[in-house]
């Protein structure tokens, strides 16, 4: 039988409906990525700066600071000075890249992301570790599970959370080819690496990783191997459920959302993220404009988390495997009742 | 038009000629700031016919001096300056905040030809020029980085951010001159939240700070000309002014920060400045 899955390692494809995936599974935290591919961006491309505010051993920026000492700025604790400072280096022709925790880059430095990089759209890429719920450890003052609506609210923002190691260096480079400025959302805890080398990465292309027919999930960042462990799942139990890797929060692939809206008619988002204003909100208000169908939005409810494991946290947070399943029955049930109350009514009219 | 860099006659004559600019440009406006405009008139008059190294016909010069008016609600000032250097036509002034106008309440940096950063919230503008500082090193470019501080805008946080860094980075290419006009939207800068001792705390931070009378247009220059030169050690000018600045009824009132005249107001104010500053 043909693979249901594109893109996705066969390792991972095998590993799914085990317990141990993320045990066993290569791994490695999306910040870590970034920093490679920030390294291998220096070397490419002159005018590539980066920008620290004291958290570059955490991010490994220092491997860029190391081989480009004189491109390497370091600020200190002050994030506010290093975002507008990246407006201004951006204004001369530099691709600055600020590197800080996500709660920093969108909340505390969040004045001067808006007024001094998004409103005259300057070129500076904002590289945000320790998005959402994925610092599990830190407790919820460097969980920054609001990061991703606040990004999206802004005019202009590009917002990209990248769901495994191999496309979050193609964002980068993405990023970097790309004139105007964009978040990149990371993750502070490992994600194990899903994907091969032929993932095709582009800012606003979703990517169907699994097909299916029944129902779709739509997931970012972390939560995409929760989806695709959902996924596979529902399939032992006869279910079949595609899954879309909708890496850019903003601008959405309408396109990609619509047409699984209309191939399969139920759809279940899935973010780590809070529930307002992120990757839900903005299917939602696709799809309530120009196709309604049964939805349900996978998410941070309206509440603080909390310190534990990382996996232990997402679980009992709702962002889990097991969560994504229950939400994906009841969009089934109703798919499956709308299509009967439909069938009735047209039974009746033809009666009449 | 008067050659650059000008005489200091001249100068001083076109900070009159500016000064009549942003009240007029109030005045049709309905609303702006006055205030803080005029105190700032002498300084960026200074900078923009004497000091700065531009090319008004070629505003994206990749060499030019940049200027950020860290205070960008006194942009009247700023767009004053830009018209009379002949960045654009003066016409537009008479648009200074209306719809589809070139001329926004706060900078915009695509919509104004010589705006070399868009600002408005307080504080951003100077991490905005010490960026632009930092890549001027990086570049081996030799341009200067002039930015106008606010006294008021002192109390935000990250202009301390931005005043700890720049001597990390030796940035002797950047220059700030804090408009010390006393006064902020409120009430007077020191009852409100106190900014003093200013030049003790700048010095604190590294930089190399001199004091002047801001309306003193000998000492702007040598200041401005000083700084310029100065090696190792960024330049923090501490110019004392008074908010309103050459309009009576203005000068020091606080309630004259955001606060447009009305004709007969204007009427005033510009018999007031063509009588100072024109006629010289």
């Amino acid at each position: 039988m043909k693979s249901k899955y594109r893109y996705v390692l066969p390792e991972i494809q095998a590993m799914l409906a085990s317990k141990d995936l993320f045990a066993k599974a290569k791994s490695e935290p999306t910040r870590y990525s970034y920093a490679d591919a920030l390294l291998a961006l220096g070397g490419k491309n002159p005018a590539v700066v980066s920008l620290d505010a004291d958290v570059s051993k955490s991010m490994k920026t220092t491997m860029f600071a190391a081989k480009f000492p004189e491109r390497s700025f370091n600020f200190g604790i002050a994030e506010q000075n290093m975002m507008a400072a990246a407006a201004g280096m951006a204004t001369t022709g530099l691709i600055p890249f600020a590197n800080t925790y996500a709660v920093f880059a969108s909340m505390r430095a969040l004045d001067m992301v808006r007024n001094s990089i998004h409103y005259p759209h300057l070129n500076v890429k904002i590289a945000a570790s320790h998005s959402g719920i994925t610092p599990g450890p830190d407790g919820v003052t460097h969980q920054a599970q609001e990061d991703l609506s606040i990004m999206r609210s802004i005019a202009g923002s590009t917002v990209i959370a990248p769901a495994d190691p191999t496309s979050a260096r193609m964002a980068v480079m993405a990023a970097a080819e790309y004139d105007g400025p964009v978040y990149l959302s990371l993750t502070r805890d490992p994600v194990p690496v899903l994907y091969d080398e032929s993932f095709p990465f582009a800012i606003g292309k979703a990517v169907v990783v699994r097909q299916g027919v029944d129902a779709t999930l739509i997931a970012n960042r972390d939560l995409v191997i929760q989806a695709l462990m959902a996924a596979e799942l529902l399939a032992k139990k006869g279910f079949d459920v595609r899954v879309i890797d909708a890496h850019t929060l903003k601008p959405l692939d309408e396109r990609t959302v619509l047409r699984a809206a209309r191939e399969t008619g139920a759809v279940v988002t899935v973010e780590n993220n809070i529930i307002f204003g992120g990757l839900g909100s903005a299917v939602a208000e696709l799809l309530v404009e120009k196709y309604p169908i049964p939805m349900k939005r996978i998410g941070v409810k309206d509440t603080f988390a909390e310190s534990g494991p990382y996996l232990e946290v997402i679980d009992k947070y709702g962002l889990t495997a097991r969560h994504i399943v229950k939400a994906v029955k009841d969009v089934l049930k109703r798919k499956l009742a709308g299509r009967a109350k439909s069938k009735a009514k047209r039974k009746g009219l033809r009666q009449r | 038009m008067t050659q650059t860099p000008m005489s200091i006659p001249d100068l001083k004559r076109m900070a009159g000629i500016i000064r009549c600019d942003i009240i007029d440009m109030i005045c049709i406006a309905g609303a702006g700031h006055p205030g803080g405009s005029l105190s700032a008139a002498d300084v960026v008059t200074a900078l923009y016919f004497r000091l700065m190294r531009i090319d008004p016909q070629n505003p994206g010069w990749p060499d030019r001096d940049r200027f950020v008016l860290s205070k960008g609600h006194a942009c009247p000032v700023w767009y004053a300056a830009l018209a009379e250097r002949g960045y654009f036509d003066k016409s537009h002034l008479a648009t200074l905040r209306k719809l589809n106008s070139i001329l926004q309440g706060h900078p915009d940096m695509h919509k104004t030809p010589g705006v070399d950063m868009t600002v408005g919230s307080l504080g951003h503008g100077f991490s905005a020029g010490l960026g632009m500082a930092l890549a001027g090193k990086l570049r081996r470019k030799d341009y200067h980085v002039w930015v106008v501080v606010g006294d008021g805008e002192s109390q935000e946080g990250s202009i301390w951010e931005a005043a700890m860094a720049a001597p990390k980075w030796k940035l002797d290419n950047l220059t700030v001159i804090v408009d010390r006009n006393h006064l902020q939207n409120d009430f007077c800068v020191d009852e409100e939240m106190p900014i003093e001792p200013l030049a003790e705390k700048w010095r604190a931070f590294n930089w190399h700070v001199e004091t002047i009378d801001g309306h003193d247009m000998e000492q702007i220059v040598s200041a401005l000309e000083a700084a310029r030169e100065r090696k190792a050690i960024p330049t923090a000018i501490i110019a004392e002014t008074v908010k309103g600045k050459g309009v009576s009824y203005m000068e020091n009132v606080a309630d004259w920060h955001g606060k447009a005249p009305c004709q007969a107001e204007a009427d005033k104010a510009l018999e007031e400045i063509r009588r100072c500053y024109c006629e010289i």
